[in-house]
């Protein structure tokens, strides 16, 4: 398949990484690789790997695509908050489960379009913009929920959370297909190209006739539906609406998702799949860390030396280093070239 | 190669200050230098010249350590050197200075004259000793201004000056200056070239990069021309006529550079675009045009005079405030360059950095980008005609790049303003807006923009264009606007589309402006 050949190079170093620390783990832990099924459904520790990394990979899905057009959004995990609020306030005063997800998407669409027409219309900094609804959300969240953990027994919200389908648990196969339905929706149209072209030069593809304010907008949206995604995942998991702690820090994790994604902080060329492996290398650290014993004082430190040298081996610097040291093959090949 | 001989041989070896031979630069799938030798005297100024992706800019990226050269020899001042960074060639003694100033803008004067070599008291910066060294400094070159402004208060040319003035104070031996001149006026040149003949009189090898000719022959004793990586020879500037400096660096003679063709007259068809009193305040007062089918219309005016903005308002990217515009007799809103593009109209704009290329995308992405906008995003372009669309006008403009595929930042100037062409071509628009089309670009695409411009009129585009090449403008305009101070002050048609005309238009108002 000649067609996908870039698409695989470009995803091989999160590939390799993700190997080596899949490798690593279960180098410790034999028991990490293994799977098995009991009615049905699929359990073992890479399983886990993908249900809990969920609400990070799908925020991923979000990020990237803000990233891509040269801004940030800070307010995710505070958008998580309020949906997962939402949904639990609307679920439990007796609303159908259809009426409550709808309801809390928009939520989260609409805090999308105040983040959106924040940054596109009043074209204030997206770190400044995003940083409003980050801080406030997490008010937002706590009226209303008036302050406790408000829970609730509905099971089709649980099954959002706790379910499984075709063996594989529900939140799985949401990021999974939510992530190629937006992926496809990016590259199978020009979307993709137009968000790219604005996040290296939104004057010069203005000029180009390319609705920029309207694209930046939508980007933002998406990273609300994705956040609000998220967050019914992470209510639905616990059966209950915690606005203090859902989705806390989380914004950070899906940053750095991007990041070790190999994504641009400074916008431009994006990749979804490399973002959501990101996602997963954050998870599978997590989930080893937990393995292994360690006090949990610890654990920060470990994931952030290994996140550093992740970063390090990105790094344009080594990458340099790397072209340089493979670059007298092309060198003589362009030698030989010009013999001819 | 036969014709460098003659010119070094005229120099002692001891006059040579910097001497590189044989230079190789490879880049993965190209070579980029070949061999190349260049010689710079003590005191002399040395043009540097050839077509866009010749060397020139490789060559002196391997002469300033930005690049490392992949072989040959670098000796200055008698010594051998391998200078890794900037920094070093600069703490050996080659400056270098570029047509974008690379100072910081909001600090000021002095403090960019001794960044990172502060004059230290107690371990803090002694400004007030930094001033008045600046002030020394600066004295020696005519400039008296307020060492305590901040940079960006100062005019392109002055910010030039101080980045001469540190170069020459850090390192001393050898100045490059790239393409300095590209965007100061007529004035701002000479007060340079002042600057650089008295460097010269102390001894300094100076290299000139420029595009325009007439600077060469102005301030430049010896000319070394490159192409496609080689050297094609270094001669003494008095003793090479222009036509032949023009074949070396084209290596096919060209005829004219601009054969003043009778300008075709254009079909006396009914007025298609007709904007009435159409302005944006504090951007350019309300104006009067009216363009036909198939006919150019050339704006002329000094830097600033409102020539952008012009074309900016024509072409929605600034709103207008007043005025209407007609296409064909009914009335068009041109709010946005969405609207513009609706009604098949393109831009091309003067600063392709910052308003025309989309740096990371591929050459082919670049060209479909117009296109794509236009035709919404969830029609996207399929790839195969993508690729189609991109080597059509790769070929059709000869735009020099290895493959559709590389990074438009990657190409050199004049190929970048050409991919921009080919994005509004893309759009088969019928009214096109060039912003100084052959600014920066070399005597090849020049002349091959030129054409295009003739052609497309021919197709019955109609066209405005800016530029304050006046020989060019005359060319192939049959009607001149000329601006002064934001407002169109005249217009010229026909016969009375002459250079002398157009200055006398521009001066007769400066003679206005100052009563």
């Amino acid at each position: 398949m000649n067609a996908l050949k870039p698409h695989l190079i470009r995803l091989a170093p999160q590939f390799a990484v993700l190997v080596a620390v899949v490798l690593l783990i279960s180098l410790a832990f034999p028991d990490f690789l293994k799977l098995q099924i009991q009615n049905g459904r699929v359990y073992g520790s890479l399983v886990d790997v993908l249900n809990r990394g969920a609400p990070v990979a799908l925020l991923a899905i979000g990020m990237t695509i803000v990233i891509a057009t040269r801004g940030i959004d800070l307010s995710v995990g505070a958008v998580m908050a309020i949906c997962g609020a939402v949904a639990a306030a609307s679920i439990t005063s007796g609303h159908s489960l259809v009426y409550t997800l709808a309801l809390a998407l928009s939520v989260g669409l609409l805090c999308g379009l105040w983040n959106g027409i924040l940054v596109a219309v009043l074209d204030i900094q997206p770190i400044i913009a995003t940083l409003v609804l980050m801080v406030a959300g997490r008010g937002i969240a706590q009226l209303i929920t008036e302050g406790a953990i408000l829970t609730f027994n509905d099971p089709g919200l649980i099954f959002i959370g706790s379910g499984s389908f075709l063996g594989l648990p529900m939140p799985v196969i949401i990021w999974v297909v939510f992530g190629i339905a937006v992926t496809l929706l990016v590259r199978r149209t020009a979307l993709g190209m137009l968000v790219e072209a604005l996040g290296i030069n939104r004057r010069a593809s203005t000029l180009s006739g390319v609705s920029t304010g309207v694209l930046l907008i939508a980007a933002y949206v998406l990273s609300g539906l994705c956040a609000a995604i998220a967050g019914i995942i992470a209510a639905a998991d616990i059966r209950g609406a915690d606005a203090n702690n859902a989705g806390l820090w989380l914004e950070l994790d899906a940053i750095l998702a991007v990041v070790v994604g190999g994504n641009s902080l400074l916008g431009g060329r994006f990749s979804i799949a490399a973002s959501l492996l990101g996602a997963l290398i954050i998870q599978s650290i997590n989930t080893g860390i937990l393995l292994s014993g360690f006090p949990p004082e610890f654990n920060l430190i470990i994931k952030a030396a290994i996140i550093v040298l992740i970063l390090v081996v990105q790094s344009p610097r080594i990458r340099d280093l790397a072209t340089w040291f493979g670059r007298s093959d092309s060198a003589e090949a362009a030698v030989k070239q010009e013999a001819k | 190669m036969p014709g460098n001989t003659l010119a070094e041989n005229t120099l002692g070896s001891d006059d040579i200050i910097l001497s590189a031979t044989g230079i190789d630069k490879v880049f993965p799938g190209a070579k980029a230098l070949n061999k190349v030798n260049f010689q710079l005297a003590r005191g002399e100024v040395h043009a540097l010249l050839g077509e866009n992706g010749a060397g020139k800019s490789t060559l002196v990226k391997c002469i300033t350590g930005a690049y490392r050269r992949d072989g040959g020899r670098l000796v200055l001042d008698g010594a051998d050197i391998d200078p890794r960074d900037t920094f070093e060639a600069q703490r050996l003694g080659i400056g270098t200075v570029y047509q974008e100033v690379n100072l910081l803008p909001n600090l000021t004067v002095a403090e960019n004259l001794f960044l990172g070599r502060q004059p230290k008291r107690f371990g803090l910066v002694d400004s007030r000793e930094m001033n008045r060294r600046a002030e020394t400094l600066l004295a020696g070159y005519d400039l008296d201004i307020d060492v305590k402004a901040e940079l960006s208060n100062c005019s392109v040319a002055v910010q030039q000056v101080v980045a001469i003035a540190r170069a020459v104070d850090l390192s001393g031996k050898v100045l490059i200056l790239d393409e300095p001149t590209a965007s100061l006026d007529a004035h701002e040149v000479e007060m340079l070239f002042g600057i650089v003949r008295r460097l010269k009189a102390q001894g300094l090898g100076i290299v000139f990069i420029t595009h325009f000719l007439e600077q060469v022959y102005a301030i430049c004793d010896r000319i070394t021309v490159l192409r496609n990586g080689q050297l094609v020879g270094t001669r003494e500037a008095a003793a090479l006529p222009r036509r032949e400096l023009i074949a070396m660096m084209l290596g096919r003679e060209l005829g004219d550079e601009i054969k003043a063709v009778a300008r075709t007259e254009a079909a006396e068809g009914p007025v298609r675009y007709r904007f009435t009193g159409f302005g944006r305040k504090g951007h350019i007062e309300p104006f009067d045009l009216e363009v036909r089918k198939g006919e150019v219309v050339g704006i002329a005016g000094l830097l600033g005079s409102g020539r952008t903005e012009t074309a900016e308002i024509l072409f929605g990217a600034e709103k207008a405030d007043s005025g209407t515009a007609e296409i064909d007799g009914k009335p068009a809103e041109l709010n946005s360059p969405r609207a513009a593009i609706r009604h098949r109209f393109g831009f091309c704009p003067e600063d392709r950095k910052i308003d025309g290329i989309v740096g990371d995308l591929s050459v082919r992405e670049n060209i479909a980008l117009a296109l794509q906008a236009r035709r919404g995003w969830a029609r996207p372009i399929p790839r195969a005609e993508q690729d189609r669309l991109a080597d059509q006008y790769i070929k059709a403009l000869d735009i020099r790049t290895t493959d559709r595929e590389k990074p438009i930042r990657l190409l050199s100037g004049g190929n970048q303003q050409k991919a921009i062409l080919a994005r509004w071509l893309a759009t088969n628009p019928e009214f096109l807006i060039l912003d100084e089309p052959t600014r920066g670009i070399d005597v090849g695409a020049h002349a091959e923009i030129i054409r295009l411009i003739e052609n497309l009129c021919e197709q019955g585009m109609s066209l405005i264009v800016i530029s304050s090449e006046l020989d060019e403008l005359v060319a192939y305009s049959r009607r001149v606007i000329v601006l002064r101070d934001r407002a169109h002050v005249s217009e010229l048609v026909g016969d009375a589309v002459t250079t002398d005309h157009i200055v006398e238009a521009i001066a007769a108002g400066e003679k206005q402006g100052a009563a």
